[in-house]
């Protein structure tokens, strides 16, 4: 049949991805319970900590910072945001979810900037690097949430492992550009005066890619954030959690709430981050 | 000192491939078109002397700064060896290249390439701080070198916050604090306004007749190569045109190329009066009687000559009414009648400088060397055939001359070919002013002046 001469034979990816999975479960089962633990026990760390305070003095505390980083203004806002976060009866659940977040984000920039680092001084590393990450950011992330739920089980270390593999790529991306796009000139006379490589890439690299690697923090933090509700579908905890029960009951106003809860979070920490980022001779000047 | 043999640097594919062919007498494009890969530097020697001067010319894409980055291997040759102090660079491996580059050679750059991020001190540190020198001693040395550029109070700044001038003054210093006795310039007053260029040239000229440093100096720019050049070394196309010293390249350029990139320069500048100075043929002593004075003025058809002690001291100078009526006097010598009315100038002195006093005068130059001896003179025609380019120069005193010039000239050659010496007999004019081209020497030494 003509049909059938002009069609091409089923190629059997899918049927890989779950032998890969099922290999994966079976013979490397310590490794990811091992994961699973460091990552479970790594939020819950974090949670503890954060907990310590009660809610008036966090808020207090994130006022302070936000007005010494930023400006009085960002400090009472800070303080006001996340009295109200304590008001709506969302404490436990936002403190949950800035943990994963923080977790999720620690552990992103550990992996991205070293690999950041190795894809902007090699080329061969660059080329093999980016489509890997435009897998990890464009894979719809319900695709990848089943997997890692599969190997590390519902709840937070698959959330975690589906915030990170989905918040990654940004790290990666800009500590590269931000590495590469110092001026070749001056990385030049660095090396002209006998400086190793790692020398110059501690001294003189990365602080002139500093604005570009915080603002992939920021990117991580970010998308860490965007990845809650998602991670809620797993039972991952916090305000996603929230967001998940309250959609799933038509509770209109308690979903409202928690999303509120997120953009304070998110607002929080974007505006915190992208301060840090600049140089401190570039804040004197713009004060001037 | 510094020597490079038959360097090649070769970008793209097949690089060892195209040095084969280039070897076999290919052409740049041809070698392109074959291949796909640029020659940037073709089959170069370079051979720097300790505390030599030496300037690497030509335009962008001749391959200069590419050439210069195989001495310390920013770029690593294609082929061909250099050799510092006789240890073969091109063999160093990683540890022995950074101890090169931090001790023994350091670099200047055209966009100064100033960490921006670090202190004027941290910046001017930078080649001790790679050395892992400990931080009192290091700042100690940053600051004498900033000292030495004449950035005293600037070490909390930034680099943001100084002039192109003293951000390429940083990078000068950041090349002294290291104490490296080579230093590589890669057009570093290329990025200056011209005020500011000159200065900093005068800044190197100044610390290099301290310091005798040997300097590797890339320009694009004829005049500051002339300038600042011991000798120089013309490129085009990657390939080394000619090296000589600036008035040799002047005079005697090799190659068509370097005769119209020479074509522009300001000679006024660049050539000096021991370049155009010719051997007076006659000269009097002080104690010569009036009379045999007159006589060999008569002679020479000279009106005035140049008097000097017989150790050759200039002590003036006589003209024929005065000398007659010194005769006419009765006076034993001529020492009563001598006068000043002439310029005089020192063998270094540029050409330009002494174009006012040879207008002046009617007397040539006289050119003294520094215990006020008669070295020689300039003839005004001469002055100006030199700035004009004629091929006086190469002359150098053979008088083949027939006195075809303008009859300003001639007569001026005539007062500057005397004879004092008995034996010396040739009282030709001494000089050429052939006028062949349109523009006059006059004319042209006029607009160089």
């Amino acid at each position: 049949m003509a049909d059938e001469a002009f069609s091409l034979p089923r190629i059997p990816i899918g049927d890989g991805v779950d032998a890969a999975v099922s290999f994966l479960r079976t013979e490397l089962s310590g490794f990811f319970n091992a994961v699973q633990t460091v990552f479970g026990a790594s939020v819950e760390a974090m949670e503890w900590v954060l907990m310590l305070p009660p809610p008036l003095v966090f808020a207090a505390i994130a006022g302070l910072i936000g007005w010494r980083l930023r400006s009085w203004q960002f400090g009472a806002f800070a303080f006001v945001a996340f009295s109200v976060v304590d008001s709506m009866n969302l404490w436990d659940e936002t403190i949950s979810t800035l943990s994963l977040i923080l977790i999720a984000t620690v552990l992103a920039v550990i992996i991205s900037l070293p690999v950041g680092v190795l894809a902007a001084r090699n080329d061969t590393v660059s080329t093999l690097v980016r489509p890997l990450l435009d897998f990890m950011q464009t894979l719809p992330v319900l695709v990848y949430l089943i997997p890692a739920v599969l190997l590390l089980g519902i709840g937070t270390p698959g959330g975690l492992a589906a915030t990170l593999i989905f918040a990654l790529p940004p790290g990666v991306r800009l500590t590269e550009l931000g590495i590469r796009t110092v001026d070749k000139e001056v990385v030049e006379a660095a090396e002209a005066f006998g400086s190793s490589r790692n020398r110059t890439l501690m001294r003189v690299q990365m602080p002139l890619a500093l604005p570009a690697i915080m603002q992939g923090i920021n990117q991580i933090i970010m998308l860490a954030l965007s990845m809650v509700v998602v991670a809620g579908f797993i039972g991952a905890g916090g305000l996603g959690n929230e967001v998940v029960r309250s959609i799933s009951r038509v509770e209109v106003g308690t979903g409202f709430e928690a999303g509120l809860a997120v953009v304070i979070l998110a607002i929080f920490l974007d505006r915190l981050t992208s301060v840090v980022g600049q140089p401190e001779r570039n804040k004197s000047k713009q004060d001037a | 000192m510094i020597r490079g043999e038959h360097l090649y640097k070769v970008f793209g594919p097949q690089a060892r491939k195209a040095v084969d062919l280039f070897e076999q007498g290919w052409t740049r494009d041809e070698v392109k078109e074959q291949t796909g890969a640029l020659g940037a530097v073709i089959d170069a020697d370079i051979d720097v002397a300790e505390g030599e001067l030496f300037v690497v010319m030509g335009l962008s894409g001749s391959g200069k700064s590419t050439l210069v980055r195989m001495i310390n291997r920013l770029h690593d040759p294609t082929s061909g060896t250099v050799e510092i102090d006789g240890v073969n660079v091109t063999e160093l491996d990683g540890k022995e290249l950074r101890d090169l580059r931090a001790g023994k050679v350091s670099m200047v750059f055209q966009r100064f390439a100033l960490f921006p991020h670090m202190t004027i001190l941290d910046n001017a540190a930078w080649g001790l701080e790679t050395q892992q020198v400990d931080k009192d001693e290091r700042y100690e040395k940053a600051r004498k070198a900033l000292s030495t550029v004449g950035l005293d109070g600037w070490e909390a700044n930034y680099a943001s916050e100084l002039s192109g001038g003293m951000q390429q003054r940083v990078g000068l210093a950041r090349a002294l604090a290291t104490e490296a006795d080579i230093l590589l310039m890669d057009e570093p007053f290329s990025a200056l306004d011209p005020l500011i260029k000159r200065d900093m040239q005068s800044l190197l000229i100044e610390l290099q007749s301290e310091l005798r440093k040997s300097i590797i100096f890339i320009t694009h720019d004829l005049n500051e190569a002339m300038r600042l050049g011991d000798r120089i070394a013309v490129m085009k196309d990657g390939r080394i045109e000619q090296t000589g010293e600036p008035d040799e390249i002047l005079s005697n350029p090799a190659t068509e190329y370097v005769a119209e990139f020479v074509r522009d320069v300001d000679r006024s500048r660049v050539l000096t009066a021991a370049n155009a100075v010719q051997e007076p043929l006659a000269t009097l002593s002080p104690d010569t009687q009036p009379r045999a004075a007159m006589v060999q003025m008569r002679d020479h058809e000279a009106p005035e000559l140049f008097v000097t002690e017989s150790d050759r001291t200039l002590v003036g100078a006589v003209r024929d009414d005065d000398v007659a009526e010194a005769a006419k006097r009765g006076d034993r010598t001529i020492r009563d009648v001598l006068h000043h009315d002439y310029g005089q100038t020192g063998e270094d002195t540029p050409l330009g400088h002494t174009l006012l006093d040879a207008a002046r005068y009617t007397l040539p130059l006289a050119v003294v060397d520094e215990q006020g001896r008669l070295v020689g003179v300039i003839p005004r025609v001469t002055l100006l055939s030199a700035l004009a380019n004629r091929d006086v120069l190469a002359e150098d005193g053979d008088p083949d001359a027939n006195g075809s010039g303008p009859p300003d000239a001639a007569e001026l050659a005539a007062q500057a070919a005397n004879d004092g010496q008995p034996v010396a007999s040739d009282g030709q004019a001494h000089s050429r002013g052939e006028t062949t081209t349109g523009e006059t020497p006059a004319e042209e030494g006029a607009h160089h002046g």
